[in-house]
């Protein structure tokens, strides 16, 4: 299930889709899946999952934490996988968003295959570039598999076109000249960032930018085809006292992430 | 002895490809939002490399300022324990007191060149932070240092030199708090800088164009190195010896000689408390094929591809990758690695240190513990040995294994402490 269709889905109500991530594993791998469908159940049209790695340098503390959670309690990659059938099995478009080292130790073949039989969409891989993805574009073609690669407001406009010419489903745009985190204001560099990107391809853009309320959602939203929030959701579970807040504060956030999307 | 410094010119027989990969080793596996920056890099440092007013100027401040070339000493009392002529390249004497002030003033130039103002590094023993800060103290740039938590306690005085040079230095707390989760920090800070900033990466590894860089940066170690043991010898080595953690030294050394197919090339990599042990940073020995930092090379890794934590007693070897063009040399068989224990690398500290009166760099102790291990087996061969720093700044760590500082009320040093540093260098 390409994630295209639910981009397509939510530009025919004529908003912005909500993309939601959380790693796998956090709090633990059943807590993980609990909490994914709380987000599934109050918005959320796509689902990033986290695959949790030792050494993850596009992140900021607060992924990076929960990341390192998940990892002590005992993540694996066949974890991921478990995640991914349980969320792909609710009917919305399931992505994993991986640096690219667990994928090769696991077979990058494999990965594509068990990631395809598990239902999930594809890949966002946030180190890895089509100049180095060969084995993974193909294996992604012969799985039927979403390609998912970054774009950045320091790319080139040939770097823009070689990159989003290389996605599939749709391109990500990482709006910020620096790692991912829930920031105050949003960054000037995204609307531009997305003008050029829609000049060199019609694939929907998610943008990536540290939103972390409905306003913030409903912003991007009004020039993005999706916004993607990771770090907010993962806050909401870190912070609270229990695990029953914690999922509490997640619908509520979501829901109100979603109202922003619809009001962009 | 020759006082010119041999030109270095990029060793393109010997790698990378335009890609960066030397064989399957290298590339650049990064964050598009580094591409750009990586781009700019390197056809600043090709366009520089070429340029007689920027090696010229490189080549001026190694001599005027670092002190090289580094002399080359016939180790004649360790020799005759080893059973090996052993030579050693002086890196020890260079300012700063290690061979990376050759890399540091090479990238500091280069920033300058191409207009940026801050320079970022990562730091394990705090050498390369040393380093990087000196070089950013005399070229006029602004300077950060990350370095990992652990290692800012076990090298003080380093963080200390870092702020007397202006630079401000971050204590990294996130992951194993040591020089992997550094080099994450400094990623991180340069995606968000990298429009008036430079990395300067520590040693030969890391996505292209840096182990390239970094080995043109310090090939003028091996360079010089042939030069005086011809001199000195009328021929060239049997072997040459380096320690291997990202493998700058290593690569520095090695490079005059890649062609040379009578000279064997002797890696020697962090052993700890033994590769039967979890607590090594032996990677080529141990490590499987991997992605970190930006590069495809060995990595010490577990099943899920996920870093292990490395051990070594030499904060500045504790690193659970290696650079790419060494995993290539590993893997062609033009040069062998060897593991040695902290144990071993210690043992050969003390052993320098009262035969020659030189106290080595415990990184630099792992490669004359490997000399010592090669003399036994080809007794009466040349070994040419870089000695790539010095051990002032490990003495915290050669007290506590040693047991040293304690004085009798007399004040004669404890007979037991010097019977086992005896024990140790016999």
């Amino acid at each position: 299930m390409s994630t295209a269709r639910a981009f397509a889905a939510a530009r025919a109500e004529g908003r912005a889709a909500l993309v939601g991530y959380l790693p796998a594993g956090f709090p633990d791998v059943e807590g993980a899946v609990e909490a994914i469908g709380v987000m599934v159940e109050h918005g959320c049209d796509v689902i990033e999952i986290g695959l949790p790695y030792s050494d993850p340098v596009m992140d900021g503390p607060t992924i990076q934490a929960a990341a390192q959670q998940a990892l002590e309690a005992g993540a694996r990659t066949t974890d991921v996988f478990r995640t991914v059938e349980k969320i792909a099995g609710l009917g919305v478009p399931t992505v994993v968003m991986t640096y690219w080292n667990p994928v090769e130790r696991y077979g990058v073949e494999r990965f594509a295959a068990d990631l395809a039989s598990a239902g999930g969409a594809g890949l966002i891989t946030p180190d890895l570039t089509p100049d180095s993805g060969e084995a993974w574009i193909a294996a992604a073609d012969a799985h039927d598999l979403d390609k998912v690669f970054l774009v950045a407001p320091s790319s080139t406009e040939a770097r823009l076109a070689y990159t989003t010419d290389a996605c599939r489903g749709f391109v990500y745009a990482t709006a910020v000249m620096g790692v991912t985190g829930a920031r105050a204001t949003s960054s000037d560099l995204a609307e531009p960032l997305v003008t050029r990107t829609r000049s060199v391809t019609d694939l929907p853009v998610g943008v990536g930018l540290g939103v972390s309320d409905g306003a913030q959602a409903a912003e991007v939203a009004s020039y993005a085809d999706g916004v993607i929030v990771g770090s907010a959701f993962v806050r909401a579970l870190l912070d609270a006292p229990d695990r029953r807040t914690g999922l509490d504060r997640l619908a509520t956030l979501t829901a109100d992430l979603a109202a922003g999307v619809r009001r962009g | 002895m020759s006082t010119t410094v041999p030109t270095p010119t990029p060793v393109r027989s010997n790698g990378p490809d335009e890609a960066g990969r030397f064989g399957d080793f290298g590339g650049r596996f990064m964050p598009e939002a580094l591409m750009a920056a990586l781009d700019e890099l390197t056809a600043a440092w090709q366009d520089a490399m070429s340029d007689a007013t920027f090696t010229d100027e490189f080549h001026r401040m190694l001599r005027e300022y670092a002190g090289v070339p580094s002399r080359l000493y016939d180790a004649t009392k360790l020799s005759e324990v080893a059973g090996a002529r052993i030579l050693l390249k002086r890196e020890d004497l260079n300012h700063t007191g290690a061979h990376k002030i050759r890399n540091v003033l090479g990238q500091a130039l280069l920033t300058k060149r191409m207009g940026k103002t801050r320079v970022i590094a990562e730091t394990g023993a705090g050498q390369h932070g040393v380093a990087t800060a000196t070089a950013a103290a005399y070229l006029g740039l602004d300077c950060t240092v990350y370095m990992g938590e652990v290692d800012t306690q076990r090298q003080a005085l380093n963080v200390a030199r870092m702020q007397l040079l202006g630079a401000e230095v971050i204590p990294v707390t996130s992951g194993a708090r040591t020089l992997k989760d550094a080099i994450n920090e400094a990623i991180r800070d340069w995606v968000s800088s990298v429009e008036h900033t430079a990395y300067c990466f520590g040693t030969a590894a890391g996505p292209h164009p840096f182990p390239a860089m970094v080995r043109d940066f310090c090939r003028s170690i091996g360079d010089e190195a042939r030069e005086q043991t011809l001199e000195l010898t009328g021929a060239l080595p049997d072997a040459v010896l380096a320690c291997v953690g990202g493998g700058s030294n290593a690569i520095g050394i090695f490079t005059a000689f890649l062609d040379d197919e009578g000279v064997d090339l002797l890696g020697l990599e962090p052993g700890g408390d033994g590769v039967d042990t979890p607590r090594h940073a032996a990677t080529i020995h141990a490590g499987q094929v991997g992605v970190l930092h930006g590069a495809r090379t060995y990595v010490l890794q577990d099943e899920d591809g996920q870093t292990v934590e490395s051990h070594s007693i030499s904060a500045g070897l504790d690193y659970p990758g290696v650079g790419p063009q060494h995993a290539h040399l590993a893997d062609i068989g033009r040069a062998t690695y060897r593991p040695v224990t902290d144990t071993e690398a210690m043992d050969a500290m003390a052993l320098l240190s009262r035969t020659e009166g030189i106290i080595p760099a415990i990184e630099s102790a792992h490669a004359i513990a490997g000399a010592l291990q090669l003399a036994a087996e080809r007794p009466g061969s040349t070994l040419l040995v870089n000695l790539s720093g010095r051990g002032d700044k490990d003495m915290g760590t050669a007290i506590e294994w040693f047991g040293l500082g304690q004085t009798t009320p007399e004040g004669t040093p404890e007979q037991a402490d010097q019977e086992q540093i005896a024990e140790g260098a016999k």
